[in-house]
């Protein structure tokens, strides 16, 4: 099995075999960061761009520290330092940055399809970092990657996504990683935050937090957007703390006890999860923080071999 | 297609108890010594000359693994990227004499990544370099410290090393392939 793409755009054009191969390549690099000296010089001499249309503190520094260890130039371009504030245009930044020569953009953007955009009209690699509420890729790769750490396997295994379904790009990419796995996916929240043809997905509902804990194997906590509630699609943050918050009791009532606390993050504590739950021994948080790392350096260094490999067929076609 | 059989699996077996002896006698005994394999089959021989030295001396002479992909210097000249699988070295590297273990020696080029790769982990006192094969060929200033068996080879043949754990045999042939 050999990476041919030269963007990561969705979860949902992989295969499984692909999924499997960045989960793979992302574990055998995971020991770079238990180094004294964190540094390989596989990526010497490319450059990776960030793109962060949005604030995000996680993912641009997992890129970042990614790139650093593999030996990439990483640079950050943000919203609120760049010129991205003085109306440019996202092509036309993009162009701009192309003509630097870049070997990677890692784009995150609030519009769906910002991601595909780029990579259709630019020739170096580009890498979807969450786009509006469509995927965050390597959010579900990371999370899927520390789900296998924990439980040794994926197939079969049950998780139920209980939050903001309808807004979240982390529960799409997920639940189209996990189906493609062979995993079962229960998606649970009030209905107002349940896309309306969830079922078509290949998921399971349940509007009660209570009965979708029950017997599964992960439970992945989504962030509450507070502007929901100014949309009207809750009543008040203390009824959605009170019905979707996981609290310590409800775990303990509903939930096994090998059952994993999952949060992309960042946390609302004392709305989705209490604190007891989020520090608990249940919690794989700060995993998947560390895991974020690994499969961004495999991500980058699929993606830059395989665009190596495409220009070093070129040359070897034009020898003979 | 096979040409010739270079080592049987006697033949095999003797070299690598030959090469045991001599790291012995080279370091003193083996106190102080490491294997590093490199993937796959460095890592195969590299158990079994440890396995070896703890029947002849008593030592157990700790076993890691070293994978060179994130140091190569062809990373897309190949058609195909190779896979990741991942370096394992259970030892502080620091202060050890390492004997890096690999089945053939061609360019060099693969021993010039894992001494790279092996001196990030820290800093040996000493890197010796036990090789089942040399092939010849050499293109960068690399030589074994300890050698199965030298085989001229002409640069289209390859060499096969199969070993039990693997390929279900232990033995080392020539291949040329078929001519198109």
């Amino acid at each position: 099995m050999a990476w041919k793409r030269k963007d990561l755009l969705t979860i949902r054009e992989l295969d499984p075999a692909e999924i499997t191969l960045l989960i793979d390549t992302a574990a055998s690099l995971r020991e770079i960061g238990t180094r004294e000296i964190k540094k390989v010089p596989t990526l010497r001499g490319k450059t990776i761009v960030n793109l962060f249309y949005e604030p995000s503190t996680r993912t641009r520094t997992s890129f970042e520290i990614a790139g650093k260890w593999l030996s990439a130039d990483v640079v950050n371009f943000s919203a609120s330092t760049s010129s991205i504030g003085k109306g440019e245009t996202l092509l036309d930044t993009a162009r701009n940055i192309e003509a630097m020569s870049p070997d990677v953009v890692v784009v995150r953007h609030s519009s769906s399809g910002a991601a595909e955009l780029l990579a259709r009209s630019l020739k170096c690699g580009v890498v979807n970092a969450g786009d509006g509420a469509h995927e965050h890729p390597t959010q579900a790769l990371l999370d899927l990657l520390t789900i296998r750490e924990r439980k040794g396997h994926l197939e079969g295994l049950h998780v139920a996504i209980v939050g903001d379904i309808a807004h979240s790009r982390v529960a799409r990419s997920n639940i189209y990683g996990m189906r493609k796995l062979g995993m079962t996916v229960t998606v649970a929240g009030p209905p107002t935050l349940i896309p309306p043809h969830a079922q078509e997905l290949g998921v399971k509902v349940s509007h009660r937090l209570e009965d979708a804990i029950r017997d599964v194997d992960v439970i992945m906590m989504l962030r509450l957007q507070q502007e929901r509630m100014s949309a009207g699609l809750i009543p008040s943050l203390r009824e959605y703390a009170r019905y979707w918050g996981l609290t310590l009791d409800k775990l303990h009532a509903s939930a096994r006890s090998d059952v994993l606390i999952m949060h992309p993050g960042p946390v609302n504590r004392g709305i989705e999860l209490s604190p007891e739950v989020a520090d608990g021994p249940y919690s794989v948080i700060l995993e998947q923080a560390a895991n974020g790392v690994a499969v961004r350096m495999a991500v980058l260094f699929l993606l830059a071999g395989a665009m190596a490999s495409q220009d070093g067929q070129a040359e070897r076609g034009h020898g003979l | 297609m096979i040409k010739a059989q270079v080592l049987d699996d006697a033949a095999l077996d003797r070299a690598l108890t030959r090469i045991s002896h001599e790291i012995l006698e080279k370091n003193g005994g083996a106190a102080n010594l490491a294997f590093v394999g490199l993937r796959t089959r460095g890592v195969t021989l590299a158990e079994r000359l440890a396995d070896r030295i703890a029947a002849i001396d008593g030592t157990k002479v700790p076993v890691g693994t070293l994978d060179i992909t994130l140091y190569r210097d062809d990373l897309g000249l190949k058609e195909d990227q190779p896979m990741v699988r991942g370096t394992d070295i259970p030892f502080p590297v620091k202060g050890k004499t390492i004997v890096l273990v690999d089945d053939v020696l061609f360019t060099g080029r693969t021993i010039r990544a894992a001494l790279d790769a092996l001196i990030d982990l820290g800093r040996p006192k000493m890197i010796q370099l036990a090789i089942l094969i040399d092939r010849g060929h050499r293109e960068l200033p690399i030589r074994p410290d300890y050698v199965g068996k030298n085989l001229p080879t002409s640069r289209r043949e390859s060499v096969a090393v199969r070993l039990r754990e693997h390929d279900g045999e232990d033995r080392v042939v020539i291949e040329e392939p078929e001519e198109a």
